[in-house]
């Protein structure tokens, strides 16, 4: 019995149609991956799935008392809405301070706890985040683009926190990322999605399809142009990457190296 | 001691702030100020509708207030910007209800007591709808207090959480539409949405959790009624204002003391 089962599943936006035909499930323990281009429907994938989103088409089965953690691509916060850490923790089920304490631990913030949510990193946000969906013990965690922020070592930190809470809790991961070149190493199975599923299957497999090839590139190429471009282009959030990385593999280290720190000094002045 | 009219309106007046308080918190935290401005224009309509029906004024005020309000709820996002929506609607009803008003013969008069209130001729019957409200809004707001902070906070952690955020700003647009209607006697439909905000407006700097947010706020409202109350004996100005102006006071100090705290 799968945790969660979409069957035929199909999602409108304002008469626009944004996922068609989309059946895939997640079993018990399973770390699958959502890969996919900009506005290919996958975070809108994870919010029909929590239900935030309505179905149009199609069926959405979650097994009973199923419970979800779900950590946002994108959390912010009204600053006239004052929020410990600790508080936010406890929201909406009241949690002892005990487990939050261990909780905030765990996600290696032991500090934070009397923090404002308003005040803290992005990265630091991102722990939080992780740590109250991890709170609820839940049996299938939905991860958004949760290492949008992180530098490489703190989203490597943040991948092996998340097989660790696997191991330990048991419960299935269903994440989005763009960072294939970590997506592709860390997952059990990949779901390749284009407004439908493109293809999915073991890592292996889905990186040899012509249809993952179509959307990311091919072989050594590829990956390396991926892996580079992450690389450079860790300051440009809105960037659309995955289609462009030849152009940029090309183009690389004279253009990146004189760019590079220019944003990077813009950047923290907006910080 | 109900006997003495001082009396009562202070305890009117607490009544109110004791449910305006924390509802004006969730009106600032989800920028509902316009919104509690219209729903509150709104009742003008239903008090006249009331008077014309003679039915109970605080009935009617509380059942336009909530139809505005799911008025508003229902045709936001449908091509109009959120505020342009509640400058038609809060106007519109306003200059409706004033219209309508003008229809009653001999209420003329008592037109100024439902706009700016009337806090001094606050009967026993008075109190008692006062404080029956005040105490319904706490208890909604208490019931649903973790599941109405969720899905203020973020909708989609609400939903993942298995909180319909959608019945939950149901339970909001209630308790606003049974503040509106109790407020009106005390500082009438116009000032209803400054005793909301002001308060939780004052509180802000000073909390550090939403909860805590909440009771400063009602401390704000209360000094506020009682200082108004004060205030409109001793220079013999209307009260509804009054108060409201000692809020407004409450809110210079609480603005001025942090931004020197920030210098």
């Amino acid at each position: 019995m799968s945790l969660i089962q979409a069957r035929d599943l199909s999602v409108r936006y304002g008469g626009h149609t944004v996922l068609s035909h989309v059946d895939m499930s997640i079993d018990k323990g399973e770390i699958v991956t959502i890969v996919g281009p900009n506005g290919s429907g996958k975070s809108t994938l994870l919010r029909a799935l929590i239900g935030a989103v309505p179905v149009a088409g199609g069926h959405l089965q979650r097994a009973s008392g199923l419970t979800i953690g779900y950590v946002p691509q994108k959390l912010s916060i009204d600053p006239t809405l004052p929020m410990t850490v600790a508080r936010f923790m406890s929201l909406p089920r009241r949690q002892s301070p005990a487990d939050v304490a261990a909780a905030l631990e765990q996600a290696g913030v032991p500090d934070l706890s009397q923090r404002q949510m308003t005040d803290l990193s992005g990265g630091q946000f991102q722990r939080v985040l992780l740590a109250r969906a991890l709170l609820a013990k839940p049996d299938l965690l939905l991860l958004d683009e949760a290492t949008q922020g992180l530098d490489q070592p703190g989203s490597a930190a943040f991948y092996r926190q998340i097989e660790e809470v696997r191991r330990r809790l048991g419960c299935a991961v269903l994440m989005v990322s763009h960072e294939l070149h970590v997506v592709m190493s860390a997952s059990d199975r990949v779901i390749c999605l284009n407004g439908h599923v493109c293809c999915q299957g073991t890592p292996d497999i889905v990186a040899s399809a012509p249809e993952y090839r179509a959307l990311f590139g091919t072989g050594t190429q590829g990956a390396l142009a991926l892996y580079r471009h992450d690389h450079n282009h860790s300051h440009d959030d809105g960037c659309d990457h995955d289609h462009h990385h030849d152009h940029n593999h090309d183009h690389g280290p004279t253009h990146d190296s004189a760019v590079t720190p220019v944003h990077q000094s813009a950047r923290d002045k907006v910080h | 001691m109900l006997d003495d009219f001082l009396i009562r309106a202070a305890l009117a007046g607490l009544g109110v702030a004791l449910a305006a308080a924390p509802m004006g918190c969730f009106v600032v935290w989800r920028r509902m100020a316009y919104f509690g401005d219209a729903t509150a224009h709104a009742s003008i309509l239903g008090v006249a509708i009331a008077l014309a029906l003679s039915a109970s004024v605080f009935l009617g005020a509380m059942v336009m207030a909530l139809l505005m309000a799911l008025a508003v709820s229902g045709l936001s996002g449908r091509g109009y910007a959120v505020d342009t929506l509640l400058g038609v609607l809060a106007h519109s009803a306003l200059a409706f209800g004033l219209v309508a008003v003008s229809f009653l013969s001999g209420v003329r008069i008592d037109l100024m007591a439902y706009l700016f209130g009337d806090i001094l001729a606050v009967g026993k019957t008075d109190l008692a709808v006062i404080w029956g409200g005040a105490a319904l809004v706490l208890a909604l707001l208490t019931w649903r207090w973790s599941a109405l902070l969720t899905a203020t906070l973020n909708p989609d952690l609400a939903y993942a959480s298995g909180i319909d955020p959608r019945r939950e700003q149901l339970v909001l647009t209630l308790a606003l539409a049974v503040v509106v209607a109790v407020a009106i006697k005390v500082v009438g439909v116009l000032l209803i949405a400054a005793l909301l905000i002001i308060p939780a407006a004052a509180a802000r700097p000073f909390a550090r959790t939403p909860e805590g947010m909440a009771v400063i706020a009602v401390i704000v409202a209360a000094l506020s009624v009682l200082g108004g109350l004060q205030a409109s004996l001793m220079f013999d100005t209307p009260t509804g204002p009054s108060i409201v102006c000692i809020a407004a006071l409450i809110f210079a100090g609480s603005a001025f003391g942090t931004s020197l705290r920030r210098a």
